[in-house]
């Protein structure tokens, strides 16, 4: 499961990182590391690009940049 | 009786100079509110100024700290030491002190949003491996209190090896005594005792730093080493000699496993940074309140496109009606002074050079300064409270569609207010596709200097009449808005698709909360705005106020005096009472006509008059189209100078006197075809000779800034025939 299958509201945590392309390891630096939760808050108009929450502020990315992340969904309200 | 009482003070106790003796570097993340902190310890005590070789605003301010004096440089906002953008190359080259005029810092003011601690403690350890004295500011504590944000100091304090930690509120001015007291003590005070946080980089660059008999810095080597793609990276490293891609590949191995360089710094630091939130930070329950859960409403895509536009459309309603009173009064006032003054001066060159040159030139002008404050004011508070951010977040989708990204929707609704700092703001958009498209599409966006045009020519032509809740010159602007928008948005489509075609660039966005933009900041912005719009109206718009109302004034013609005086000689003798005042009137109207037609500016006019004839233009609108291609609300000036000294000069105000215009047959000048044309050619043409100079400045050629005059310049006068000649039929 990666970044950009996550539902509305659902939290997950990163567990693998293709870090190939050079827009992920800028993504990395803004902390999207192994082990960073994310919550999925909402997509702009026309879907994309996704905004997330993390540590309770708001970072957007596009769709084909959160693929590159693999997480583990957290049951809802964990 | 009593000794005079001396007091002995040393030497060194003396504040002789007033001069900042040390250069501290206010460093932090985008949106941390460094501005305002810097700003709130520097007070108007500030500066302005390039670097060499960008057009990025230098910020420098002087800060006095007990007997201390400082010199403070607010950087552009950084997430960390490795640059990818020219303001994020700016800042961490005037870090590492390797800018050149600009004082190497002496010590480091890190700036960290309490409520962002997560990034804001990654750039500081970062910065902590300058080894240079450093103060951290906690901004927004305020705002972690609402979001049940506790953070140990105490802890922190510990954490970051002993740097002095200061909770603030920039806003209100809280916890900046202690922060004031922490910089005064930071020149000279001993560099903290770091932890070791990546030993094996700090031993691997102390190396290669010996290698080379210690001319780079290790911590220039560090970044050097973790930077592979940025130049200054290549240049130090290349300092290595021949083998130098060998050395460095076995370094980066040893280091780095596998791992890209960048991707693998961010894994190690972020592990430091949780082990530290994990300890220093607690999180409780957010406070819910009315005005959190508005804002969090506000920021779901479908409220939050739909305020955009109910924002936009407040604004547009506001410069017009808000503005009225205000513009009357001002219209009043300089109809006033020019009367006044002619009525006090004897009629010649003088009396006309005041009232007609100037009081007519320079007030058709500063008219407009209430609705340049309106649309000012909105486009800053727009900024301040973080909706600007938001609508590039929403928007990427859209203008991925016309093939540029999110990014370039800043620089144009900035360009609604100016062109040249929203080319500027064109900055922060990573690829130079995308930047050079958005840079051409920004001239575009409907800018202030637009505005009095279009006001004049709606105010005279278009009927104040109401449909729905909004009024019908209210619509009429906004459709000339949408049609900048639209052009600018198509220009930029066929660039992407032709010169300038190539790969969609990604995008990423720390997406800032929604706050309350401070009154400060924003009257202090709004000032400087306003300050930079008088002195034009002082000395550009006078000077070309004066030399317009020359050209119209000389030659003075002796053969129409002649004949005016003697017709009203034969009127005189022929005509009584009403019937001999109102051709005597006439007579007057003709004889200024007719100075004017024979004028310079007449002459020069009528030279020009058959390019713009297929347009409907006379030649007074030609001679002003042309004086205002420099600067575009020169026009305005040069209408009130001309229309001032030529036959309409009876009538009070510039748009009367522009509806009484007729040709020499009797017909009015200015139809609806005619106007309609005019405006379409203001919306499209680039007279701005600022913008061409930043265009310039920008992409670092000509050929941009020479491309987009003509390209402009073409579609305005296609755009005004095609109107023309179609709506007359």
């Amino acid at each position: 499961m990666t970044l950009a299958s996550l539902g509305r509201g659902q939290k997950g945590v990163i567990r693998a990182i293709d870090t190939s392309d050079p827009m992920v390891q800028r993504l990395m630096v803004l902390g999207l590391v192994e082990g960073a939760e994310l919550e999925y808050s909402s997509a702009a108009i026309g879907g994309d690009p996704l905004e997330f929450r993390l540590f309770g502020n708001a970072i957007s990315l596009r769709k084909e940049q959160a693929r590159h992340f693999t997480v583990s969904p957290l049951p809802n309200g964990g | 009786m009593a000794k005079p009482s001396v007091t002995r003070v040393s030497v060194d106790q003396i504040t002789v100079s007033r001069r900042p003796s040390v250069s501290i570097a206010v460093v932090g993340n985008p949106n941390s509110g460094k501005s305002t902190l810097f700003n709130r310890l520097t007070g108007l005590r500030q500066r302005t100024a390039n670097y060499p070789g960008a057009t990025v605003e230098k910020h420098v301010g002087t800060a006095t700290a007990g007997t201390a004096v400082l010199e403070l440089i607010d950087l552009p906002g950084t997430f960390s030491l490795s640059a990818h953008s020219t303001e994020e190359r700016i800042a961490v080259d005037v870090i590492l002190g390797r800018m050149p005029g600009t004082n190497p810092p002496a010590g480091i003011l890190a700036v960290v949003d309490m409520t962002n601690l997560y990034q804001g403690l990654y750039l500081v350890q970062q910065l902590m491996e300058l080894e240079l004295p450093m103060v951290v500011a906690l901004t927004m504590s305020d705002a972690a209190d609402v979001k049940g944000l506790r953070v140990d100091i105490d802890a922190l304090q510990a954490r970051l090896g002993g740097v002095t930690v200061c909770p603030v509120v920039a806003t209100t001015g809280q916890g900046i005594k202690a922060l004031r007291q922490a910089l005064a003590e930071l020149p000279g005070s001993p560099q903290p005792d770091l932890p070791a946080f990546w030993p094996e980089l700090n031993k691997a660059a102390e190396q290669l730093s010996a290698e080379l008999q210690g001319s780079v810095r290790r911590i220039e080597i560090e970044r050097a080493l973790l930077d592979s793609s940025g130049e200054t990276e290549q240049e130090i490293l290349g300092r290595l000699g021949k083998d130098r891609d060998e050395r460095v590949g076995e370094v980066r191995r040893e280091l780095f496993g596998d791992e890209p360089p960048l991707a693998r710094e961010a894994r190690y630091r972020y592990k430091w940074v949780r082990e530290i939130l994990d300890e220093v930070q607690q999180r409780a329950p957010p406070l819910i309140t009315w005005g959190s859960r508005f804002i969090a409403w506000l920021n779901r895509p479908g409220p939050g496109t739909i305020g955009l536009f109910v924002v936009m459309a407040i604004v547009f309603q506001a410069v017009f009606a808000w503005a009225t009173p205000m513009m009357d009064a001002i219209d009043a006032g300089t109809a006033a002074l020019g009367s006044f003054l002619a009525s006090q001066m004897p009629e010649g060159a003088l009396a006309s050079l005041l009232s007609d040159g100037i009081v007519a030139g320079v007030g058709s002008v500063i008219v407009f300064l209430p609705q340049i404050m309106i649309l000012f004011l909105f486009i800053i508070l727009l900024e301040d409270s973080g909706y600007l951010a938001r609508a590039a977040y929403l928007m990427d989708r859209v203008m991925r569609s016309v093939g540029l990204s999110g990014q370039s929707i800043i620089p144009m609704i900035s360009s609604f207010a100016c062109a040249v700092p929203g080319i500027m703001a064109t900055r922060v958009i990573p690829n130079r596709r995308d930047r050079i498209a958005t840079m051409l599409a920004a001239p575009f966006m409907t800018c202030s200097a637009r505005l009095p045009v279009y006001a004049l020519l709606i105010a005279a032509f278009v009927p104040a009449e109401s449909i729905g809740w909004m009024n019908l010159q209210g619509l009429v602007l906004f459709g000339l808005y949408l049609l900048g928008i639209f052009a600018g948005v198509l220009t930029a489509l066929l660039l992407r698709v032709t010169a300038l075609r190539g790969p969609k660039s990604p995008f990423a966005l720390m997406l800032p909360e929604f706050r309350k933009p401070n009154l400060r900041t924003v009257l202090m912005q709004l000032w400087g705005r306003v300050k930079v719009f008088l002195r034009r109206a002082g000395t550009v718009i006078f000077a070309v106020a004066v030399i317009v109302w020359a050209l119209a004034y000389y030659p003075r013609s002796d053969t129409v005096a002649w004949e005016l005086a003697e017709q009203q000689a034969v009127a005189e003798a022929s005509l009584r009472g009403g019937a001999l005042s109102e051709t005597l009137q006439q007579l007057d109207h003709q004889a200024a006509a007719d100075q004017l037609a024979q004028s310079w500016l007449g002459r020069a006019g009528q030279v020009v008059e058959p390019v713009f004839r297929p347009l409907g233009w006379d030649w007074k609108i030609s001679a002003a189209v042309i004086a205002g291609f420099p600067a575009r609300e020169v026009v305005i000036a040069v209408l009130g100078t001309v229309y001032a000294l030529g036959d309409a000069a009876d009538e009070a105000t510039l748009a009367q006197r522009l509806k009484s215009a007729t040709w020499p047959d009797g017909a009015p000048v200015f139809t609806l075809p005619m106007v309609f044309g005019l405006l379409i050619f203001y919306a499209c043409c680039l007279q701005c000779a600022a913008t061409l100079a930043v265009i310039q400045r920008e992409t670092n050629s000509w050929r941009w800034p020479v491309f987009a005059w003509f390209y402009m310049s073409t579609i305005g006068y296609v755009g005004a025939l095609l109107v023309y000649q179609l709506g007359s039929g």
